[in-house]
């Protein structure tokens, strides 16, 4: 799309360019430097070199359940956000029904609304049906607010799948339900992959929803924040550190994941998720 | 070419579980604003309009709203300034590593919210990164309180927060700019500034519209970065529901103002999307 | 190959139809696509529907694959009521325009698609898609990966995949657009000896009339959702049924007439016409113009002649076209084997019964 467009010098715009990425990285360059510094946060600059941060990180348990308690709550939300997410992406795609656009708008929502009030409906439904909140709230919570990046991944997948070839599966005598599996599922893999990479990953930083759904068990985020209510200290650079890279790796699987399906033609170059992906409805 | 038990199941299910879960909660939302707290802390079903009136009237509430849409909006702002020529450059002007450039652009939006705001609050504390470098410099002889605990720790955080979210739709409509559009131009006579202005600009609109509402309403709803970097000055209209719904506990006043946040996103999407479907060349 | 497939030779009209397309319409959205189209396609018979972007040739196409449903009128499989049936139990293959070949799948599963969704007799199944890979060429690529292969390679194996379950009929979504010239042309040859061979009714779309006219037993030329015309290429070409068909297929002088008293003048021009008196349009073929010093000797019918200047010649290799002004509004276009270079005035002749009586519109 963008071809061979001649890059022509800008020197001012360059200089611009590189303050921004500077202003992007820097926060999380002093964090990653600061987790490795012995006299903790403050100060400059940085003064002893140590790992006694990780060393601490790594024997707190209380910061391991939470680890695994966010594991447990992103896998799960993946599930059912893929589970719901998938479906309302075939009926968005395929099928016109009465308040269908009102359909689309509420799936979408959540997207851009701050989770703060999708985090406080859900409590309040959960407080009027006399449930406890725990994990399981988290785990709804989680499922319903992700629904939308499921829905926009798979639609965009879809948009972009060559109708024919379900046409071809009914036309060799194959029904509905083989035609999905044999041939649309396959088709949808790379889209599929994609939005769970996506959603755990969202999953694993939510914060505004999971703050009112929390019960006694807690997520890593929330585990951090009580802690931060506290009192800063430096074993929380380690973790965030350790945070930070784990999701740089789940970026750049999933970023080599596309580059390989564009190279087969199954996908266009990726622009990351827009509710206006879903903006033109085709006809 | 789907039969109808086709698309009736891939209808339903979805159907049902947004019904149960965000239709429903956000109808739930919708009645408690209408509802009271007695003074024995329990919610009475009176049907009122009285916490709205209190959201208006309440100067603490109007103040702390006024200020939150100031914040959204400069926030809106800067990151529309920054995220903007940062696409531009990625999409006019790298050709060669323009990948790589996008995946750095992605990736800080990838590193946890809580983290980034964190690494915000060590570096603009008292005894911080930013009042060690200064001292350390000279420049300064004592830490400067403001850098923490205002409206400007908060607004600097979120740009740095969203800078990532309006860059994304500007860059993904730039690429579209088809670019025989900018080479008639030139050839046209336009120079590379007025083809930016009369070509390019309008082109990006939907991006913009899309970044900047993201931003916005993002920031408006936003709560974490008041309480890690905001202090009692810096303090936004969804840290005042959040205390509705703990200490100070008020369960329908808290709805009433979320249910107004979500009015006021939903008329702003509404606005957007009609400026945006008359701006685009379908 | 043909102890396998079946084989059958190509009848005409006496035989019941195979395929019976009775009063069908289609709308999409207000706009009608097809306005009550009835076409009866024999056993064993290259048909092609013929048609521009937008007459509705491929709203047919998927009518009879199963992939619309129709809004009036039915169609008919030999007892069987067809639209009623969905698109998988349809004894209809479909060769679509874009291949529409299972990427994920090798060449080899692509053809055993059909046979093992229906269930075919495990046994028979590498043995089948073997001969199908051999009646299209593609033998040497039975393990290959779609993506390694050409667009005409991709087509091979589409119409394997198609045939290899012997449907009643074969469905062709114009699937010679996206060839090259000569790969087209050869393609042409080869799917009309394949369909020869196997017997197969094959039901081709295209807008390229001079395909059509290559391949087919049929023509249908379909007009906005309307059928023009539905004859053999010769019949079509020789005696086109309006001025629509006339220009569509091949080219032609349109000609106003008045026909008096068994004369038909048009301008300067005048020949023996019988039929009623009256305006009139004749289509008269460029081929069928000469130079009146290259007639033969003894004309077979009555023949005509005009005087024009000629406006302009473009040389063509074999054939000359020559745009000649006798007089009339309109240029007259004749097409003569190479005369050299001509000089302005001439004098030309045709034979009287080319010069063909159409409707100006279809009237259905």
């Amino acid at each position: 799309m963008s071809g061979a467009f001649q890059s022509q010098r800008a020197p001012f715009l360059t200089a611009y360019a590189l303050l921004v990425y500077a202003f992007l990285y820097f926060p999380i360059l002093v964090l990653v430097v600061y987790s490795f510094n012995g006299s903790g946060v403050g100060g400059f600059p940085p003064s002893t070199w140590t790992l006694d941060w990780y060393r601490q990180l790594f024997v707190d348990s209380a910061l391991w359940d939470a680890v695994r308690n966010s594991a447990i709550v992103a896998a799960v939300a993946v599930c059912i956000s893929l589970g719901i997410g998938l479906p309302a992406a075939l009926a968005l795609d395929r099928a016109e029904f009465p308040g269908k656009a009102l359909f689309r708008r509420i799936v979408l929502l959540p997207l851009i609304l701050p989770g703060i009030i999708t985090g406080l409906s859900l409590l309040m439904l959960f407080a009027g049906m006399g449930r406890n909140l725990s994990l399981f709230t988290v785990i709804i919570g989680h499922g319903t607010a992700l629904i939308s990046v499921a829905t926009t991944e798979i639609f965009a997948g879809l948009q972009k799948m060559d109708r024919a070839q379900e046409e071809a599966s009914l036309d060799l005598g194959a029904n509905h339900w083989k035609t999905f599996w044999r041939i649309t599922f396959p088709n949808l893999r790379v889209s599929l992959i994609a939005a769970a990479l996506l959603i755990f990953t969202l999953s694993l930083d939510e914060i505004a929803v999971t703050f009112f759904l929390i019960g006694r068990d807690n997520t890593l985020p929330l585990e951090i924040w009580s802690r931060l209510r506290r009192g800063i200290t430096p074993e929380i650079n380690a973790i965030s550190t350790l945070i930070l890279l784990f999701s740089i790796g789940t970026i750049l699987f999933w970023y080599r994941l596309r580059t390989r399906a564009q190279a087969t033609g199954e996908v266009q170059p990726a622009t990351a998720l827009l509710p206006s992906t879903l903006e033109g409805e085709s006809s | 070419m789907y039969s109808r038990t086709y698309k009736a199941g891939v209808t339903i299910p979805p159907l049902l579980w947004v019904t149960a879960f965000l239709l429903v909660p956000y109808a739930i939302l919708f009645c408690y604003s209408f509802w009271s707290v007695s003074s024995l802390q329990v919610v009475v079903h009176n049907w009122n309009l009285q916490n709205y009136a209190q959201l208006f009237r309440n100067p603490l509430y109007l103040t702390v709203l006024l200020r939150s849409i100031r914040i959204a909006g400069a926030v809106t702002l800067l990151a529309l300034l920054l995220g903007y020529p940062l696409a531009y450059y990625l999409s006019f002007h790298a050709a060669k590593r323009k990948d790589l450039l996008y995946q750095l652009v992605i990736i800080p939006l990838w590193a946890s919210y809580l983290v980034r705001g964190y690494a915000w609050k060590t570096i603009l504390g008292s005894d911080g990164v930013l009042n060690g470098f200064l001292q350390y410099l000279h420049i300064t002889h004592r830490p400067v309180e403001f850098f923490l605990y205002s409206p400007f720790a908060v607004i600097l955080t979120l740009t740095h927060i969203y800078t990532p979210f309006t860059f994304l739709p500007i860059y993904a409509s730039l690429e579209h700019v088809p670019r025989n559009l900018v080479e008639a131009s030139h050839d046209l006579g336009a120079s590379p500034f007025s083809t930016f202005l009369r070509v390019i600009l309008p082109l990006s609109l939907p991006g913009i519209l899309a970044g900047a509402t993201f931003a916005f309403v993002l920031t408006l709803g936003d709560f974490l970065a008041p309480l890690l970097v905001g202090g009692p000055s810096g303090i936004m209209i969804s840290n005042i529901v959040v205390s509705l719904f703990g200490a100070a506990y008020n369960w329908p006043l808290g709805a009433a103002i979320s249910f107004f946040m979500l009015l006021l996103v939903v008329t702003l999407l509404s606005i957007t999307e009609r400026i945006e479907k008359r701006f685009t060349i379908s | 190959m043909n102890a396998v497939l079946s084989s059958t030779r190509v009848e005409h009209s006496t035989a019941e139809p195979l395929l019976s397309i009775q009063k069908v319409e289609k709308r999409f959205a207000k706009r009608a696509v097809l306005c009550g189209i009835s076409l009866d396609v024999a056993s064993g018979e290259f048909l092609t529907i013929l048609g521009e972007s937008g007459s509705g040739k491929t709203t047919l196409l998927r009518l009879i694959a199963g992939f619309e449903q129709l809004d009036a009128g039915e169609i008919w499989m030999g007892r069987e009521r067809l639209d009623e049936i969905p698109a998988y139990r349809r004894q209809v293959n479909t060769v679509f325009q874009s291949y529409a070949i299972f990427p994920h799948l090798s060449v080899f599963e692509n053809v055993a698609y059909g046979l093992k969704a229906k269930n075919a007799p495990r046994n028979e199944i590498p043995e089948r898609v073997t001969q199908a890979l051999a009646m299209v060429k593609m033998s040497e690529f039975t393990q290959s990966a779609p993506s390694r292969l050409s667009g005409g390679q991709q087509q091979r194996v589409a119409l394997a995949r198609a045939l290899v379950n012997r449907p009643r009929v074969l469905l062709l979504d114009e699937p010679l657009s996206a060839l090259d010239a000569n790969l087209r042309r050869q393609m042409q040859i080869e799917l009309k000896s394949l369909q020869r061979e196997v017997g197969i009714t094959f039901i081709f779309v295209t807008h390229d009339q001079e395909e059509a006219m290559a391949l087919s037993d049929r023509i249908a030329l379909l007009r906005s959702g309307r059928l023009e015309q539905v004859a053999e290429p010769r019949e079509i070409y020789g005696h086109p049924r309006t001025a629509y068909v006339a220009q569509f297929i091949g080219q032609t002088n349109l000609l106003r007439a008045e026909v008096h008293d068994g004369v038909a003048t048009a301008g300067a021009i005048a020949w023996p016409s019988a039929g009623p008196s009256g305006p009139a349009l004749f289509s008269l073929r460029p081929e069928a113009i000469r130079l009146a010093s290259a007639a033969p000797a003894n004309p077979t019918g009555a023949t005509a002649n005009f005087h024009g200047h000629i406006r302009n010649q473009t040389f063509g290799g074999a054939m000359d076209l020559l745009e000649i002004d006798c007089g009339n509004s309109q240029a007259i276009r004749a097409r003569v084997s190479s005369p050299g270079t001509l000089s302005g005035q001439q004098k030309f002749e045709f034979n009287a019964a080319d010069a063909v009586r159409v409707q100006e519109g279809s009237e259905t």
